[in-house]
């Protein structure tokens, strides 16, 4: 079991409050998923070619106490360029303008460090712990942006650990968070690790989140990208995911995973149930609706 | 079936209110409120319970064994009015999955939509939604007769084994997949039926079940346009010629 949860703010002086009007939302799920949490959110963009790197230090042997400053310094000193980085514990942004020499650069000099997400969009979070203290050690409240994807784990597929928590990435501003099982990743592995494609889990989401990432690059849109996906990822899902202006939702034939949206002229919020909606200002207006299965909905900012 | 009309003759003659009580789930558990409705009803004399700030809980109202009202004003949760024994259970909003799951009497009564697997395995009573019902809705049903005023999902009624279902909209695919002596009566259109599912002419008797299970739904609909979809009950033994195609 997991739990799902995404807003979208239809109103541009919403923004600023994303991040409080989500938080009980998280925590609403914390009985579907109590023992990771993680979020997406999606910013004012960085210009045209600045990259921001979402990175995790709880995998590395300094943890929480990792010397954020100190690889900013070395990073710059081996790209010799300007980077910023802003830190939150075992968390950090790194904003840079050559994302794919300091991502060599760090699988080389720091390979625990772990990257949670690139693109001009895009800050992510997750690590384990329940919804209300994932959330305090982060500072989830006090995020700002226009559309967000977050998620509550008990997990079944693969262990416990933060690089095993959702959201998961794939090539830039693209995000997906998953309840369910899928029983065809491996198969789904094998068809794209050919294609230079690479994993950094075992995780049956990750297959997902990478097959759907790469049909995109190969030219799909999303709602083609989502048909194939249809077509190919065997198992139950609902399928929450977040590109630069858009929130997707999708569930599988059986509708085995439960999903519930409300919307009104403010939000579109998500959830796997009512419990996280209840609190949202003037949810008793929402329009209320439980979406199909094998049906696409897709949210623009 | 007799007997579940006496059964529910016995919840709509219930003796007048004599007592009220309200729940708060903002400030109370669902577990104050269930154990309330278990063990509490009888010393206090309390004949309607309202359930206020029901915000999606799941089990609200389950077990009960009275003949009692409960209102849920707002949106319920998992299981609502599961195992219900002669209450009449009122959800205002929306409910989530398995609404009236193995109901045995009593009604419950929806005024929004039903989640997945409405009414599941439901021995008797009544399961009324005045919208749609998701999928699966009636899987298994054992004798509960379910009302449905718009459309149920896909694979509705599946192993239905006894009872009746009126679908006041349209049926997804697979509608009685492996239906046993359940009867199915459908308004709208049917996009699939499952193995082994058939439409069947309609006979009074039949016209007379919709009209009753309509008026007691609260639902205007003239009789005469439901169809009926029964078991061909091809099924019913093993045929060693059909090589697993159905």
């Amino acid at each position: 079991m997991c739990g799902i949860v995404g807003l979208l703010v239809k109103k541009p002086e919403l923004r600023e409050q994303l991040g409080e009007l989500m938080v009980p939302m998280l925590i609403g799920m914390t009985e579907r998923g109590p023992d990771s949490a993680g979020l997406a959110v999606f910013t004012e963009p960085l210009p045209e070619r600045q990259r921001k790197l979402s990175l995790y230090s709880g995998l590395t042997e300094e943890g929480t106490d990792f010397d954020w400053l100190g690889f900013a310094d070395d990073l710059q000193s081996h790209l010799g360029v300007e980077v910023t980085i802003e830190a939150k514990g075992n968390h950090a942004i790194l904003i840079v303008g050559t994302p794919e020499a300091t991502k060599r650069w760090i699988k080389e000099h720091h390979p625990k460090l772990h990257i949670l997400s690139t693109g001009r969009f895009i800050d992510l979070y997750k690590d384990t712990g329940t919804p209300s203290e994932v959330a305090g050690r982060y500072g989830f409240r006090s995020l700002t942006g226009t559309h967000l994807v977050g998620h509550t784990r008990m997990a079944t597929e693969s262990a416990v650990t933060p690089d095993r928590a959702h959201p998961f990435t794939a090539g830039e501003d693209f995000c997906l968070v998953h309840n369910g099982s899928l029983s065809n990743p491996n198969s789904i592995r094998r068809r794209l690790e050919p294609l230079g494609i690479q994993f950094e889990t075992d995780n049956d989401t990750e297959a997902a989140c990478r097959f759907l990432e790469w049909r995109m690059r190969e030219g799909d849109d999303l709602e083609s990208a989502l048909q194939k996906g249809f077509d190919e990822l065997d198992g139950f899902y609902t399928f929450l995911m977040g590109t630069r202006d858009e929130l997707a939702l999708i569930r599988d034939a059986f509708a085995c995973k439960p999903a519930v949206v409300a919307e009104t002229d403010d939000y579109v919020a998500i959830a796997s149930e009512f419990r996280s909606l209840a609190k949202l200002p003037d949810v008793k207006h929402a329009k209320i609706f439980e979406p199909k299965p094998e049906e696409m909905y897709v949210w623009r900012v | 079936m007799e007997s579940l009309v006496r059964e529910r003759a016995a919840a709509t003659g219930a003796p007048p209110v004599t007592g009220r009580m309200t729940f708060d789930l903002e400030q109370q558990r669902v577990r104050d409120l269930n154990q309330f409705l278990h063990r509490g009803l009888g010393a206090n004399g309390v004949r309607h319970v309202t359930v206020l700030n029901p915000d999606g809980a799941h089990s609200i109202a389950v077990g009960v064994d009275a003949p009692i009202d409960v209102d849920i004003e707002g949106h319920a949760g998992y299981y609502a009015g599961g195992m219900n024994k002669q209450a009449r259970i009122t959800v205002q909003g929306n409910a989530g999955p398995g609404v009236a799951e193995n109901m045995m009497s009593g009604c419950v009564h929806v005024k929004g939509f039903a989640s997945v697997s409405a009414g599941a395995s439901g021995h008797g009573g009544l399961l009324v939604i005045e919208g749609d019902a998701s999928l699966r809705c009636g899987i298994s049903m054992k004798g509960i007769d379910i009302v449905v005023g718009g459309s149920v999902g896909d694979y509705s009624a599946f192993m239905a084994q006894a009872g009746r279902m009126v679908i006041c909209g349209d049926a997804g695919d697979g509608l009685g997949d492996s239906l046993y002596e359940a009867v199915l009566y459908v308004r709208g259109s049917v996009r699939s039926l499952g193995a082994d599912a058939h439409e069947e002419p309609m006979t009074d008797e039949d016209y007379a079940a919709v009209e009753s299970l309509l008026r007691q739904a609260g639902f205007e609909h003239d009789p005469k346009a439901f169809k009926r979809i029964a078991s061909m009950r091809s099924l019913y033994h093993w045929n060693a010629d059909a090589n697993q195609e159905y």
